[in-house]
C-alpha cells in the first residue's frame, strides 16, 4: 500500500505568459502525516511550486505529473482540489470587499462537505466550531466584521490563513511564507496550530525563508529548493546547515 | 369566452378599425396604432371622468407635437431600431381565458428559473399569471393585508381604482411630479396609462408592512404603460417594493411606465425595485425596452430613497430622480445594474436640490458582461436657492470579460457657492487572483464570480428589505449564467 499523499516526478512548469521556466524537473513526495519544509533563495521556485500543487492558471507545467492520492491532478479543476483537501494558505491573500469572513468561510465548508456528500453545517455548528478556532488562532471577532483581508494588516491576513486552515481541516495543507512579516507572538501561534492540527493523515508543506517557524514546528522532512530543483533532503538538521552555512554551499 | 370577437394579430382597415372602436366596446383587445380615438376610447373602457380624458387628450397632442418636432430622445447611449408606434396594441384588457389554470399550464422553462430564484412555491402561481381564482392561499393572504391597512386608512389599490374612488387625490397629484410634457415616453404613458399602484398614507401613519405590487398582481392588469402614484402625507412612512423576480415574458416590447413619488413635510418614501423583464435571447433578439420615467417630490424635511437592481430588459432607460423642494429634505439613489449578452442599461439619477440644506447620496453600481453596455448619466443640480446643499456621488463599474463597456457621465451644475459635492468614481474587474483565492477554498468558477459580486453591490444591496436582498443576489446569479466559466 502507498502511503504517500502527494508525488511529484520530474516537475517541469513555467510562468504562462512571459514562458519563463522556473521548476526544472523537482521530485518530491509527501507521505501521510508528514510535515515536509522547502527552503530556498528567492526566485528559486518555492511560491511556483504551492501555486503549481493548487492549480493557478499563471503558471503552466511544460511536463512531469502530480498525483494526489494516486490521482493526477494537473487536469484538475482548483476548486475540485480543495474541495478533495488541498489548502493553501496565500501569501498575499486578495481583499475581497462586501464579503464577510463568516460567509467565505461557511460557503467554504458547505462546499466541501457537499463534495463529500454530507449535509452542509447548521449554523449554529458552524458558528460554534468558527468561535472556538478564532479563539484559538487568537484573531478578534472585530476583525471579523469587516470585509474579507480588506483593511486587514499583514499578520492578520496571515493568521487568518491559518483560522481557515482550521476550519477545513485539509488532508494536505501548503503554508507559502505564513511566516514572513509576523511578530514573535503570531509565529508562535501559527506554530501552535500547525502542531495541534498534525495527525496520521495530514500532511503539511511549508514554505518558508526562515527557521523561526520551523523550529517551533519541527518538520520530519527538510528540501532545498534552488533554481527549480530539489537539491538536497534531510532532516531538521539541515535547517541548522542552512542558517550557518547559507544557500550557496548547496549551489 | 364572452366577447373576444377581434384577435390580437387581426389588421383592420382604416374605416373598419373606426367602426370597430366606436360600436364594439366590449373588444379585449383595441387593433394596434395610436389615434386620439385609441386615447378617447381607453378613458371610456375605464369609465374616467372628463377631466381625466382632457389631461389625456392634452397630453396626447402635445406627444403628437413632440413627435413631429423631434421624435424619441437621442442622447441615450442605447441602439435600437425605430418604434413603430402605430404598430403597438394601446389596450387589452385582463384576458382570463388566456391565463394558465394551473401551473402544469405554465411554460417549464419559466417554473425552472422560479426554481433557482428560490421563489417560493405558493407566490410561483401568482407570479406566473395563474388566474386568480385558483390560488387560494394567497387571495386570503391578501385579504388579511389588506384589512390591516384599511384600518389604518392607507389606500393601497389600482391606479384605476384610485380615479373612481379617491378622484380627489389623482386629481390634485397625478402630474405634479411628472407632467405630461416632461419627455416623450412620459408624455405617451400620460396618453395612454393602462393601470398600475396607487398608494396614500395619512399623516403620521408608518404603513407597517412593505407594500409589494405582486401581492396584488392578479386584482389589475398592469401593462406596458403602467402609471404609479404613491402619496405620503406629513409625517408619514412607506416602503414600496416593485417589480417581479420572475422573468415575465412580456410579448410586447415597449414598457413605458411613469411613476410619481410626493413626500409631504416630513414624510418619507423608500422606493425598491427589482426589475427582470426579459432581456432578449444570447444574440440580442426581442426583449424589453424599458423607457421608464420615475420621480419623487420632497417637502420640508422628506426623504425619498430610490433602490434599483436593474438585471433585466434588452434597454433600460432609466433615472429615477428626486426634487428637492423642501429645506433639509434628502434624497438618495442606491441602484446596481446589470447588462450581460448585448443589452444595454442608460441608467442613473436626477437630484435637482432647491430647499435649504438639502442632502443627496448616489450609489451607481453598474455590472458589465458578455457584449453588454453600461452607462450612467447623472445629474446633480444645486439652484440659488440651495444654501448648504450637499450632495455625494460614488460611481462604479465592474467588467466581466473583455467586449463589454461602461461609460459614467456625471453632470454637476452648482449655481449656490455654499453647496459641497464629493464625487468617487471607480472601474475595476474581477481579478484572476481574487477567482483564484475563492476557487481555492472550494468554491466552483461561477459559485466565486457570484460571490465577488454580491459582495461589490453590497452596498445597494443593503439597502434592499431583506428577503429582497436575497433575492436580488439570487437574479445576479441567474442572469450572469453563461457569462462566466
Amino acid at each position: 500500500m502507498d502511503k504517500s499523499l502527494l508525488k511529484i516526478n520530474n516537475l517541469k512548469a513555467s510562468v504562462t505568459e512571459t514562458e519563463e521556466k522556473i521548476l526544472n524537473g523537482l521530485n518530491l513526495t509527501i507521505g501521510k502525516g508528514e510535515t515536509h519544509a522547502i527552503m530556498g533563495p528567492n526566485g528559486g521556485g518555492k511560491s511556483t511550486l504551492v501555486n503549481v500543487i493548487a492549480g493557478k492558471d499563471s503558471y503552466t507545467v511544460d511536463s512531469g505529473e502530480i498525483k494526489f492520492e494516486q490521482e493526477d491532478l494537473i487536469e484538475m479543476p482548483v476548486d475540485e482540489r480543495a474541495k478533495k483537501g488541498i489548502f493553501m494558505a496565500f501569501q498575499y491573500p486578495s481583499e475581497i470587499p462586501g464579503v464577510r469572513p463568516w460567509q467565505f468561510i461557511k460557503a467554504s465548508v458547505d462546499a466541501k462537505r457537499k463534495f463529500e456528500g454530507e449535509k452542509e453545517l447548521s449554523v449554529r455548528e458552524f458558528s460554534k466550531k468558527y468561535d472556538q478556532n478564532l479563539e484559538i488562532v487568537g484573531i478578534n471577532q472585530d476583525l471579523m466584521k469587516r470585509s474579507l483581508n480588506e483593511g486587514f494588516s499583514g499578520g492578520e491576513k496571515k493568521r487568518n490563513e491559518v483560522f481557515q486552515m482550521l476550519m477545513l481541516e485539509p488532508n494536505l495543507a501548503l503554508l507559502d511564507e505564513t511566516d514572513s512579516g509576523l511578530d514573535v507572538d503570531a509565529l508562535k501561534s501559527v506554530g501552535d496550530v500547525v502542531n495541534r492540527m498534525r495527525n496520521d493523515d495530514r500532511s503539511f508543506l511549508i514554505v518558508t525563508h526562515y527557521q523561526r517557524l520551523l523550529e517551533h514546528i519541527r518538520p520530519d522532512h527538510v528540501h532545498v529548493l534552488i533554481k527549480g530543483k530539489i537539491v538536497q533532503s534531510g532532516g531538521y538538521e539541515l535547517v541548522k546547515k542552512i542558517e550557518d552555512n547559507g544557500y550557496e554551499s548547496f549551489e | 369566452m364572452e366577447n373576444n370577437s377581434i384577435s390580437r394579430e387581426t389588421k383592420l382597415e382604416e374605416k373598419e378599425y373606426k367602426w370597430g372602436f366606436t360600436s364594439d366596446v366590449e373588444t379585449e383587445v383595441f387593433p394596434k396604432g395610436l389615434s386620439e380615438e385609441v386615447v378617447r376610447l381607453i378613458s371610456k373602457k375605464k369609465g374616467e371622468p372628463e377631466w381625466l380624458l382632457e389631461w389625456r387628450l392634452k397630453a396626447y397632442r402635445n406627444w403628437i407635437k413632440q413627435d413631429e418636432k423631434q421624435g424619441e430622445p437621442d442622447w441615450a447611449m442605447v441602439e435600437y431600431p425605430k418604434i413603430d408606434y402605430q404598430d403597438i396594441h394601446y389596450y387589452a384588457a385582463p384576458n382570463k381565458s388566456d391565463s394558465p389554470k394551473s401551473l402544469d399550464e405554465v411554460d417549464p422553462e419559466i417554473l425552472d428559473e422560479f426554481e433557482k430564484l428560490g421563489i417560493p412555491l405558493e407566490e410561483r402561481a401568482q407570479l406566473a399569471g395563474v388566474a386568480v381564482d385558483a390560488v387560494f392561499d394567497s387571495v386570503s393572504v391578501a385579504t388579511t393585508y389588506e384589512k390591516q391597512l384599511k384600518e389604518l386608512g392607507i389606500i393601497f389599490c389600482p391606479f384605476s381604482d384610485a380615479v373612481k374612488n379617491h378622484p380627489d387625490l389623482v386629481k390634485k397629484y397625478l402630474g405634479s411630479v411628472v407632467p405630461y410634457s416632461d419627455n416623450y415616453f412620459a408624455n405617451l404613458n400620460s396618453a395612454v396609462f393602462s393601470d398600475g399602484s396607487f398608494i396614500y398614507i395619512p399623516p403620521k401613519v408608518k404603513c407597517p408592512i412593505e407594500l409589494m405590487t405582486y401581492f396584488r398582481i392578479n386584482t389589475a392588469d398592469t401593462g406596458q404603460f403602467e402609471r404609479t402614484l404613491i402619496i405620503a402625507d406629513k409625517g408619514s412612512y412607506v416602503s414600496y417594493l416593485e417589480g417581479c423576480t420572475a422573468p415575465i415574458r412580456k410579448s410586447s416590447q415597449l414598457h413605458a411606465a411613469v411613476v410619481e413619488l410626493v413626500a409631504l413635510d416630513d414624510a418619507e418614501i423608500k422606493y425598491s425595485t427589482l426589475q427582470n423583464w426579459y432581456p432578449g435571447n444570447k444574440d440580442g433578439e426581442g426583449g424589453v425596452y424599458n423607457f421608464v420615467t420615475k420621480r419623487g417630490k420632497c417637502s420640508t424635511r422628506s426623504k425619498i430613497s430610490w433602490t434599483q437592481v436593474e438585471t433585466g430588459s434588452a434597454i433600460t432607460w432609466k433615472y429615477p430622480s428626486v426634487i428637492l423642494q423642501g429645506d433639509d429634505s434628502v434624497g438618495e439613489f442606491y441602484s446596481v445594474a446589470l447588462t450581460n449578452n448585448h443589452q444595454q442599461a442608460d441608467t442613473g439619477t436626477k437630484m435637482i436640490h432647491i430647499g435649504k440644506n438639502t442632502k443627496s447620496t448616489i450609489v451607481a453600481k453598474g455590472i458589465s458582461a458578455g457584449k453588454g453596455n453600461n452607462t450612467y448619466r447623472g445629474q446633480v443640480k444645486v439652484l440659488p436657492s440651495a444654501d448648504n446643499a450637499q450632495n455625494f456621488t460614488q460611481c462604479d463599474s465592474l467588467l466581466i470579460g473583455d467586449e463589454c463597456g461602461a461609460i459614467t457621465f456625471p453632470y454637476i451644475e452648482v449655481k449656490n457657492p455654499t453647496a459641497k459635492l464629493e464625487h468617487e468614481a471607480s472601474t475595476s474587474k474581477v481579478s484572476d487572483d481574487q477567482l483564484f483565492y475563492l476557487m481555492q477554498r472550494g468554491l466552483d468558477e461561477e459559485e466565486a464570480h457570484h460571490m465577488i459580486i454580491t459582495g461589490w453591490s453590497k452596498e445597494v444591496f443593503k439597502e434592499l428589505p431583506f428577503e429582497f436582498a436575497v433575492e436580488a443576489g439570487q437574479l445576479l446569479k441567474v442572469s450572469l449564467e453563461g457569462a462566466v466559466g
